[in-house]
């Protein structure tokens, strides 16, 4: 048995920027952060808005992995650190995951400005959105200058991480097939920055050139409008990071000067809170499934009571034991 | 196999290959199988140095780190990293070993504080059991 540091402990060290509080502190908020460990991440929450926390999200195979790395790589000569949280599918099956992140994001090893976490989707019990916003909170609270978060664009929770960052990068990669339905999938949207990878590739001006099109359509006039970049970079012949980390320190610029900030914040905090919520009323939901969720079901089938009167009166009833801790 | 237990942490490993050796076959079908038991593997890649292995396993704060070897440089590797680990406050991260080690050796790094050697011929259930069985010994975390 080895000595457990309590978690208001780690949070003093997480302030300090001790990079092994701030590992451990993200693995008990995966475990399902019990009050002790939502007390220490409620007082870091204070020290926390500091960051610049960008999204970035794209197809599997676009490239994300490699273009954080070298995204990574321009901070650091920027002179800024970095904290990235990496996350990767689990298996549908067993609930493991091979976190492969780490093979590409090899050569960022060894520097104490830069901090990558792997998270799997299902390997959070207390719900992925949750667990991953509050590690970003961690390497906020630690410190790290620029927070980047990689995940897969698909599905609703990973799009809502995305969704919660202060700049959205969408990663598309040529010749997927995919540039139509991303645009269907309201991918193009979200993206505060298009990122076309693979651009050594003769097939990508196609690419650039769809997505400026697209972009045009979507265009309002005005002045001081943002007017969302499309960058072509090569992993491949090295250019265009350089680039991005330009467009999204102009972006970050743009939220200060054109005062959307305070809405992008009110849009984040209104995330995050609606997702909590949303958690604590299924996990509520699937602990007295016994009892009265049993009875309503019954009467639900019996058409007894249609299902939108069954979930008032079981939300009317969670109110009273509602588990705050999950 | 699913781990429908509320209560228990998934178990966080990190499968390394540090040094000048390339085989990988192995280590990726145990990464595979410790999956299928549910937990989440983070696999290295090829060819790290100790100092690298070491830094992303803090960071991923895995329970377990192995590390694969069947260069024959383990007597020089292993101690490296438990050096490294009780020099950046992590001695209490466990440390299994796997590969191609003679009898001796595997003595010898028992005794230099590494928890468990995990031979070749291993069977995948037996990793899989007793990498349980070393989380589960050392308690809450």
């Amino acid at each position: 048995m080895i000595n457990r540091i309590p978690s208001m402990e780690l949070a003093k060290r997480v302030r300090e920027g001790h990079l092994r509080a701030i590992a451990r502190l993200i693995t008990r908020v995966e475990s399902g952060g019990d009050p002790e460990v939502r007390e220490a991440l409620a007082e870091l929450y204070k020290s926390t808005g500091n960051a610049h926390v960008v999204g970035i999200t794209g197809v599997p195979g676009a490239g994300k992995s490699t273009l954080v790395t070298q995204l990574v790589h321009e901070y650091r000569a920027s002179g800024r650190t970095v904290g990235v949280v990496a996350i990767d599918p689990s298996s549908p099956y067993s609930g493991g995951a091979i976190l492969g992140d780490r093979i590409r994001m090899g050569d960022l090893v060894s520097d104490p400005g830069v901090f990558i976490r792997s998270m799997a989707t299902r390997g959070t019990l207390g719900g992925l959105a949750r667990s991953a916003l509050d590690a970003v909170d961690l390497l906020d609270a630690g410190g790290f200058d620029v927070v980047l978060i990689e995940t897969v664009g698909v599905g609703q929770d990973e799009v809502d991480i995305v969704r919660a960052a202060h700049t959205t990068v969408v990663v598309n990669a040529p010749g997927l097939g995919d540039d139509i339905q991303a645009i269907k999938a309201g991918v193009l949207e979200i993206a505060d920055v298009h990122v076309v990878s693979k651009a050594d590739r003769p097939d990508s001006n196609k690419t650039i050139q769809e997505l400026k099109a697209m972009l045009m359509m979507s265009l309002e006039p005005g002045e001081g409008i943002w007017r969302v970049p499309v960058v072509p970079t090569s992993s491949e012949k090295h250019t265009g990071f350089g680039e991005l980390m330009a467009a999204i320190d102009r972006h970050a610029e743009h939220l200060e000067r054109s005062g959307e900030i305070t809405q992008r914040r009110h849009q984040i905090a209104l995330t995050r809170v609606v997702k909590v919520a949303e958690e604590i009323v299924r996990d509520n939901f699937a602990r007295d499934s016994r009892s009265q969720t049993e009875e309503l079901l019954k009467k639900v089938t019996q058409r007894e009571l249609d299902p939108h009167g069954a979930a008032v009166t079981l939300l009317k009833a969670m109110k009273e034991t509602i588990h705050e801790a999950h | 196999m699913q781990n429908n237990d509320k209560n228990a942490a998934v178990i966080r490993v990190m499968l390394a290959k540090i040094g000048l050796d390339g085989h990988d076959r192995g280590i990726k079908v145990v990464a595979r199988a410790l999956r299928d038991a549910g937990m989440d593997v983070v696999y290295t890649g090829l060819h790290r140095t100790p100092e690298e292995v070491v830094d992303a396993a803090i960071q991923e704060d895995v329970d377990i780190l192995g590390i694969s070897l069947l260069s024959g440089a383990h007597m020089h590797i292993f101690p490296k990293v438990l050096e490294l680990l009780k020099a950046k406050e992590a001695e209490d991260m466990i440390v299994a070993g796997g590969g191609v080690i003679p009898d001796d050796d595997v003595k010898e790094l028992y005794q230099m504080g590494v928890h468990k050697i995990l031979l070749q011929d291993t069977p995948p259930q037996e990793i899989i059991d007793s990498f349980r069985q070393l989380v589960a010994d050392r308690g809450a975390r």
